[in-house]
């Protein structure tokens, strides 16, 4: 077990790695091949020349891609030093250097939106787990009836439904016309409860609602599956309750697959929920990520992508280590 | 790439079995084969066939999208302020201005024919979700087969990648990409240009979902009875692959082809509605709701009518591809 799980952490690390050097490869690459000077990003093009040479030696950009690399990588796990002879400016790790455009430390930045996409993203996942699995299971075991297919065709429309057009709709209804909500924005939780939860409804519900659909129809696909093997026959012969049968046979085997869907979804929502957060105008990660793509502010993209990534490969780990607890024929090897 | 909505996960746990060919249709009438009986099944599926018929519908609207925009429209960029309310620059008409000469209404502020914006619209979200459904199918059947039947480091390597696929930020590395790739290039217009680096981005993320499933296929298929016997008759490994092997792999390459188009509709309307998808002025559906943000207050049929015609379109795929799933996979209902 322990020697898995080392294997694992080990492969972890691996992939975060390749994550970082592909996107850091195609962020110099390209812009390089375009002719743009990530100098003249934190400068200004009207600058004189030393001043552009100074911030070049300084940020590093004269090294070759492979030591900016290894100098960024060294940033993030023990900090660094940007230095341009007397002038020092020290970065405490995790460093994942300066904004090209504000010119502040991207790490204390992207700190201040994780809140708002962690909100978003966990209050959704309960909801949505809990009204997905339980319209799934009840799916199954009344089948073929009005609840059965009232909710399978209301999960098929939910997964046609792209988010950006549910949460422009929702907030048009409910903010606007019935006005029973007010105009949505993000309030810190310790702050005020009370409004971190009313700006945060309409976002968790609209959220919600597309992964409810997905998570309903597999629930329930994967329930008529596990509700036909012989085993949860033997157990209605030998005269156990349908509680016991349902509770304690079929589910267990019947949502191990929800569990790796529910790490990979929530792993990636974590990362940033681009789409929710600009209907939303919510300041999370993907909100600030999509801001930092525009004005082409590498530092930001690079450092959102390595939490999104961590967050991703985080998720599989557990997924995976869960999943010898729940299935326990998953040998750990 | 199913980024789709938020990067949703297909539902691979009910993955289809390539058992089809083996089994004998279910009345014991010898000699019919997998073709005829999910010919038969799908026959009877009344929804499915409804959803084939829009898809058909919608084929056509966007073939003859000249043709249309000629009899029924106006320019897609033609404006006409005439019909704007001159103070708020909002449609004169009822409902967002429908009337027998602008079948859906008029865009508040420029006056553009919205019904001509959505036909132009089909032609470039339908060439993007076939295209790029096709460029997944190749590459994800070629891998997946690769893996499934070299084994050993060939499929280590190629099972790696596709973790490490669908482990990616995709939908923040597609942001990122697209707002760094060049608008125009081989002398095409900005808006076939455009096409093409969607229709890379998004099949180059989405072959692993396919090639997961012909990977896990070819293993099962590789050790069956037919395929010991082929090669114990002398056959290569090409007549193998594509005699033996892939006849058999239809089916679920079919199916997944099918579901992942509703998939590649959602994303290029996401990619536009964030603003890196096609560029304005040409139309797309997706971008035509990001310019509804501002108008759906006053405006609300501005929204409704292209967020309504995603849904419909990739619900229309996604019940044409449920049916044919239902219909090759005799496993279940």
């Amino acid at each position: 077990m322990l020697a898995y799980i080392v294997r694992r952490l080990f492969n972890a690390i691996i992939t975060l790695l390749v994550v970082t050097a592909v996107t850091f490869a195609i962020f110099f690459a390209i812009p390089k091949a375009t002719g743009s000077d990530p100098a003249l990003l934190y400068i200004g093009k009207q600058s004189d020349p030393a001043a552009i040479e100074g911030i070049r030696t300084k940020m590093g950009f004269n090294d070759p891609i492979i030591v900016q690399y290894g100098k960024f990588l060294k940033g993030i796990v023990a900090g660094r030093d940007y230095a341009n002879g007397p002038d020092v400016t020290h970065c405490p790790a995790p460093c994942l250097g300066y904004s090209f455009s504000t010119d502040q430390e991207v790490t204390p930045l992207l700190m201040e939106d994780l809140p708002v996409t962690l909100s978003l993203a966990l209050g959704a996942a309960v909801l949505w787990l809990i009204i997905g699995i339980s319209f799934g299971v009840i799916s199954a075991l009344r089948r073929g009836t009005f609840i059965d297919r009232a909710a399978m065709t209301t999960a098929l429309a939910g997964v046609s439904l792209p988010v950006y057009f549910t949460g422009l709709l929702a907030s048009a209804i409910f903010i606007y016309w019935l006005e029973w909500l007010p105009q949505g924005q993000y309030v810190p939780f310790t702050e005020n409860p009370a409004e971190w939860f009313t700006g945060l409804l309409l976002p968790w519900i609209t959220l919600a609602f597309l992964f409810a659909a997905t998570y309903a129809r597999l629930t329930r696909a994967n329930m008529l599956e596990t509700l036909g093997e012989d085993y949860v026959r033997t157990a209605r012969a030998k005269g156990l309750t349908e509680r016991v049968v349902i509770g304690k046979h079929a589910l267990r085997s019947g949502l191990t697959p929800i569990v790796t869907i529910f790490g990979l979804d929530l792993g990636a929502l974590l990362g940033g929920a681009v789409l929710t957060e600009t209907v939303f105008n919510l300041r999370g990660l993907g909100y600030q990520a999509l801001t930092a793509i525009r004005q082409n502010d590498l530092p930001i993209i690079l450092g959102v992508t390595l939490i999104a990534a961590f967050f991703i490969v985080f998720a599989n780990l557990i997924v995976d280590l869960v999943y010898g607890w729940i299935d326990p024929r998953v040998r750990l090897a | 790439m199913s980024l789709g909505p938020e990067a949703s996960i297909t539902d691979e746990s009910t993955a289809p079995t390539a058992d089809a060919a083996e089994r004998p249709g279910e009345k014991a009438i010898a000699g019919r084969s997998l073709k005829q009986i999910a010919w038969r099944r799908l026959k009877k599926d009344k929804v499915a066939i409804a959803g084939a018929c829009v898809v058909i519908f919608l084929i056509l609207v966007a073939v003859l999208a000249p043709l249309l925009i000629k009899w029924f429209g106006h320019p897609f960029d033609e404006p006409h302020i005439d019909q704007l309310d001159p103070t708020l620059s909002t449609p004169l008409g009822k409902l967002g201005g429908i009337s027998r000469e602008f079948l859906l209404g008029v865009e508040p502020q420029s006056g553009r024919d919205i019904f001509s914006r959505i036909i132009y619209g089909a032609q470039t979200t339908l060439s993007v979700a076939f295209l790029s459904a096709f460029v997944s199918t190749i590459l994800g059947t070629v891998f997946g087969l690769m893996a499934g039947f070299l084994g050993g480091w060939v499929d280590s390597v190629i099972s790696r990648i596709m973790d490490f696929l669908l482990a990616f930020p995709q939908l923040l590395f597609a942001i990122a990409l697209l707002s760094v790739l060049p608008d125009t290039f081989f002398g095409l217009g900005d808006r076939w240009s455009r096409v093409f680096v969607l229709v890379g981005v998004i099949g180059f993320f989405g072959w692993p979902y396919i090639g997961r499933i012909v990977r896990g296929q070819t293993l099962s298929l590789r050790e069956r009875e037919f395929v010991e016997a082929s090669r114990s008759l002398g056959a290569r490994s090409g007549r193998i692959l594509f005699r033996e092997l892939l006849p058999n792999l239809a089916a679920p390459i079919l199916v997944y082809t099918t579901l992942i188009i509703p998939t590649n509709i959602l994303t290029e309307a996401a990619l536009s509605f964030l603003g890196v998808g096609i560029p304005p002025p040409n139309p797309s559906w997706g971008g035509m709701l990001s310019d509804a943000v501002t108008f759906y207050q006053i405006d609300p049929m501005y929204m409704i009518i292209p967020g309504g015609v995603i849904f419909i379109t990739v619900l229309a795929f996604n019940l044409f591809g449920d049916g044919l799933r239902d219909a090759l996979d005799p496993k279940a209902r």
